[in-house]
């Protein structure tokens, strides 16, 4: 029997090296962001340059799906409509557009104590796709008169994910690294979902019902500007801005 | 009475799986973000007016997981009171650790937000401690205890070993599988992407086909191991009716397989091709176990004999016989 014992003790150390191997370091470590080079400055708004796009969509967007909602009351029976997929006469909502490349360390930017906000209402995350600072706070508060559970899942920054029991009830997270994009889900309500984007600077926008986005106090240079959707992926575009420029580009996504 | 609580565990434990299947399937895993709490309250006072969506999911399984818990206490003391094989006694307390051992990975799992290596970890051990609990139902049975003449082929045992031992392998390759997301990727059944070898590699791919590959072996064992029973011991029912049952069961195993991938991983069908899993194995076990039996009658050492009088004693013995006290 004590052969048995043996097997069973190697089974279980086994067992705990498994477990110990799961934890991703990479997750659990603080990442940063680039630090300034020692010449870096702040941009002159007097030669800033402003760009502006839209991005549309070509081809006929696939349904969003229907929501059900009967497996929690407090939500409400109607039936909605996912939102992945907001387009208006082609024009497409809910895009993360950022300066992906070209500021590198040249710029201080400071960076903003004012939250961004993400509420919990009738079961949804709203707004749906958001950008923050790294550092930033970012406020999550719960508007519902039931639970939730924010669960923001992040490659680069650490993982996380706690419970709202009560309305009204808010919690402030931040992130130590640049990251696009972080996804948020609720696991009570599993079509709950936002999507958010962290960045070093202040270029970024989320397109609005036309489609449109405006980047401004853009310092002269040439950048790639990149336009995330989250079901159409990502596009770029190489732009050069002179200074106190102002530039129109547009991203194009195309569904079968 | 005692087998039969013995039984009635395993009962409870199967529930349990189906109820960890049904948290995997339905993504529930994290709906309750801390351990041993729920939401901060005591996990037996949370009110079940808050048991929504996906709480309901894992706010059950904890429950069960420790109604299951309390249940294998009971029965490892009750073992150990009542059972004279030492080997049974310390089963019942090796099925104790393995619960919870089990609960703890369980908390692990929740508090790293599902890492598949912990939930691998936690979908593997729950075999084990399933396969704990049958083998304790097993050699608690009068039909264990009342065998006189246990079969002795030696090739029944290795080819039932071996076919257990690819079940529990197999179970392994579809936890791993279910962890890693790799259920759909291949998306046809019973073809590869419209071939009989998928035209593109990857590493979910790979676990996901290894998988289909096992179900042909773990069939191909069952089938050897029935047919080897069936040929040579066909009037041995304590042999043959697992046998029947171990055919019907891996033949809806495959079944609800495929119709796992044709349903797109439907929660029902996916958690119901989990809990028939564990009936797979619990059932093998059960019928290897008994191949096996000759050789444990060796091995009981009964270590708590009954106060007797001399006349109960055999001949040769040293005492009296047929004078009472």
């Amino acid at each position: 029997m004590s052969r048995i014992y043996r097997v069973l003790a190697c089974v279980v150390v086994l067992a705990g090296l498994a477990a110990c191997s799961g934890t991703d370091s990479s997750k659990s470590a603080e990442p940063s962001s680039p630090a300034a080079a020692p010449d870096a400055r702040k941009v002159d708004a007097g030669t800033a340059a402003t760009l502006k796009g839209k991005v549309v969509l070509e081809g006929t967007a696939p349904e969003n799906p229907i929501i059900k909602m009967a497996s929690d009351p407090a939500c409400g029976n109607a039936e909605v409509r996912g939102e992945s997929y907001l387009v208006d006469n082609g024009a497409l909502e809910n895009v993360f557009v950022h300066i992906k490349d070209g500021l590198g360390n040249k710029y201080i930017f400071d960076t903003p104590t004012e939250p961004v906000k993400l509420d919990q209402k009738s079961c949804h995350y709203v707004p749906h796709v958001v950008g923050v600072r790294v550092t930033q706070p970012l406020e999550i508060s719960n508007s519902d008169s039931t639970l939730h559970n924010v669960h923001g899942m992040p490659e680069t920054n650490r993982e996380f994910n706690f419970g709202q029991v009560i309305a009204g009830i808010k919690n402030t997270v931040s992130f130590t690294a640049p990251e696009v994009m972080i996804p948020f889900k609720c696991d009570v309500h599993s079509w709950m979902n936002a999507y958010i984007g962290v960045v070093s600077h202040p270029y970024f926008a989320v397109t609005d019902k036309a489609g449109t986005f405006e980047l401004k106090t853009v310092p002269p240079g040439t950048y790639t500007i990149e336009a995330w959707h989250e079901k159409l992926g990502r596009q770029t575009q190489s732009v050069t801005l002179g200074e106190k420029d102002s530039k129109e580009i547009t991203f194009t996504f195309k569904v079968q | 009475m005692h087998h039969r609580y013995a039984q009635f565990v395993v009962l409870c434990t199967v529930l349990l799986i189906a109820a960890g299947g049904l948290v995997t399937s339905t993504g529930s895993g994290l709906s309750v973000p801390d351990w041993p709490t729920t939401y901060g309250w005591n996990m037996f006072t949370f009110p079940m007016s808050k048991w929504v969506g996906g709480i309901r999911y894992e706010h059950s399984h904890r429950l069960i997981a420790s109604t299951v818990g309390f249940l294998t206490i009971i029965l490892a003391i009750w073992t150990w009171k009542i059972e004279p094989r030492r080997w049974v006694r310390r089963l019942g307390f090796t099925a104790l650790g393995a619960v919870i051992l089990q609960g703890l990975l369980g908390g692990l799992t929740v508090m790293f937000f599902l890492p598949p290596a912990i939930s691998i970890g936690h979908a593997s051990l729950a075999q084990l401690f399933f396969c704990l609990t049958v083998t304790m139902a097993t050699v608690t049975s009068s039909t264990w205890r009342n065998t006189v003449d246990p079969v002795d082929d030696q090739m029944l045992r290795r080819v039932a070993t071996v076919t257990t031992v690819l079940i529990y392998v197999q179970i392994i390759v579809g936890a791993t599988m279910r962890h890693n997301d790799a259920g759909l990727a291949i998306p046809d059944f019973p073809l590869a992407f419209g071939h009989v070898l998928p035209p593109d590699w990857n590493a979910r791919i790979a676990i996901h086909f290894a998988h289909r590959i096992g179900a042909v072996v773990v069939s191909l064992g069952i089938l050897a191991t029935a047919g080897h029973i069936f040929y040579h011991h066909p009037r041995r029912m304590e042999l043959t009716r697992p046998a029947f049952a171990l055919l019907f069961l891996v033949a809806m195993q495959v079944t609800l397989g495929a119709f796992v991938i044709w349903s797109g991983k439907n929660p029902a069908i996916n958690t119901a091709h989990v809990v028939n899993g564990a009936l797979v194995l619990g059932t093998s076990l059960m019928l290897t176990l008994r191949c096996h039996r000759i050789g444990f009658e060796r091995l009981v050492q009964p270590i708590r004999t009954p106060a007797v009088s001399g006349w109960d004693l055999p001949q040769g013995s040293g005492h009296r016989h047929g004078a009472r006290p």
